[in-house]
């Protein structure tokens, strides 16, 4: 594949993804960003520490998702009587009430796209830690970004708090554990995000095509 | 001015949509794989206009029926009492939570109305081939991407609130039809914003440029 396809050196030019204006970035130091000229779009991110701050925001994300997929996220109670639900246990009971296509959304959004994002984020920062990683990460990494616009965690959030506003006019509520567990994955979801490197990861995995790092490629040929 | 900016295109550069990677594929008809990540290469979004309309348009379909219907049937002692999402906003208000009853109405009613519009705007000022205020118009679009999975707010709350009130006989709430109308248009307009490509808002003015 490679004979047929030409690539530019892995830092020199980029083109942005929302303009697909071609520009040359300087070398940026850690902490840096780099805007695209014309539209404004963030090119590159480069992070402080790109690998080890992640992981370990990702490990602590992976915990508060067990709880917060394991716990009850609310309970209630009127005369005598107690109810709680869980996470799955919510769209559990939306498919028993015949709503079985809002119930799968519910299911994706809330618990199966999170963790979906989690752990392959997990296995993508364990692989990047002795680079090269194998190339089937790539793989991971997709769906690492396939997951995240879908993971709505703080959509959930603000939709239990409502629920329970709401609930707290016809019966005494509680919340549980989950929903504090929910509150900490809100704010770890955006810490992972904003620690990430994308560029940094890609640069330590394994091409497809099969080459370890970036083949010698000749500098691109500029347009008449 | 030295030069007119020049785009990937022009120069036959095709950049990775999945990991950014700056290819020159020899054939430019087939581009082919991305040799480090493997993403299947291509010069714009496929057939972008086209999805993005039929799933505007869907998703408008369903906008109707998702506010008509109700979302939410509470049963009391054996009176069965429907709420569609604007009651839901006037029960929040009625009940003393202006600030959440303002949320779930921006959220439900607002965002989802203005993302169809936003993505409208967008298709039609492409198809017109129309040239000014590019960089506001790719905000716009960064915009709907940004804000449109908040719209899933009712969803969630309905969901909790079905989940929870389930005290037959005494009190039980029960979903309604329009629950599924409106995760519907969330889903719709969400992949109607993946479908749609930022670039082709740039791409009519460096035409006209070459």
């Amino acid at each position: 594949m490679n004979d047929r396809i030409e690539t530019a050196p892995e830092t020199a030019i980029h083109a942005c993804p929302d303009c697909d204006l071609l520009q040359v970035l300087p070398e940026l130091a850690p902490g840096d960003k780099a805007q695209c000229a014309r539209c404004g779009r963030t090119l590159v991110a480069r992070a402080h520490d790109p690998i080890d701050r992640p992981l370990a925001l990702t490990l602590a994300a992976l915990l508060a998702l067990i709880v917060a997929n394991t716990s009850p996220l609310m309970d209630l109670s009127v005369v005598g009587r107690h109810a709680s639900t869980t996470i799955l246990g919510g769209a559990y009971e939306m498919w028993l009430e015949g709503q079985e296509a809002t119930a799968l959304v519910v299911a994706f959004c809330a618990a199966i796209a999170p963790a979906a994002y989690v752990l392959s984020l997990l296995a993508v920062l364990l692989a990047a830690r002795r680079p090269p990683g194998p190339w089937w990460i790539g793989e991971m990494l997709r769906v690492t970004h396939a997951m995240e616009p879908w993971s709505m965690v703080e959509v959930m959030m603000l939709g239990i708090l409502v629920a329970l506003v709401k609930i707290a006019e016809l019966a005494d509520v509680a919340p549980g554990i989950g929903m504090y567990a929910v509150g900490v994955l809100m704010l770890l979801l955006p810490a992972i995000q904003g620690s990430l490197d994308p560029e940094e990861i890609w640069t330590r995995l394994q091409w497809v095509a099969g080459e370890n790092a970036a083949p010698p490629s000749p500098p691109v040929e500029r347009a008449p | 001015m030295t030069s007119a900016p020049l785009t990937g295109a022009q120069s036959g550069l095709l950049s990775c949509e999945t990991c950014g990677l700056l290819a020159q594929p020899a054939d430019a008809a087939e581009p082919g794989h991305c040799p480090r990540c493997g993403a299947a290469l291509e010069w714009r979004r496929p057939h972008s206009i086209q999805t993005t309309w039929a799933l505007v348009v869907a998703a408008a379909i369903c906008y109707i029926p998702a506010n008509l219907l109700p979302v939410l049937g509470t049963t009391s002692l054996g009176a069965t009492e429907y709420d569609t999402i604007m009651g839901g906003v006037v029960f929040l208000y009625t009940s003393g939570s202006w600030p959440l009853a303002l949320i779930v109405l921006v959220a439900s009613v607002m965002v989802p109305l203005g993302k169809l519009v936003a993505i409208g705007y967008l298709l039609i000022t492409v198809q017109r081939g129309s040239i000014r205020s590019n960089r506001e118009r790719t905000r716009l679009y960064r915009m709907v991407e940004l804000i449109g999975r908040w719209s899933m707010l009712d969803v969630f709350v309905d969901t909790f609130t079905v989940a929870l009130v389930q005290l037959q006989p005494l009190m039980s709430v029960q979903p309604g039809a329009g629950v599924l109308f409106f995760a519907a248009v969330v889903v719709l307009t969400m992949i109607a914003a993946s479908t749609f490509d930022p670039r082709l808002i740039w791409d009519a003015g460096s035409e006209e440029e070459s």
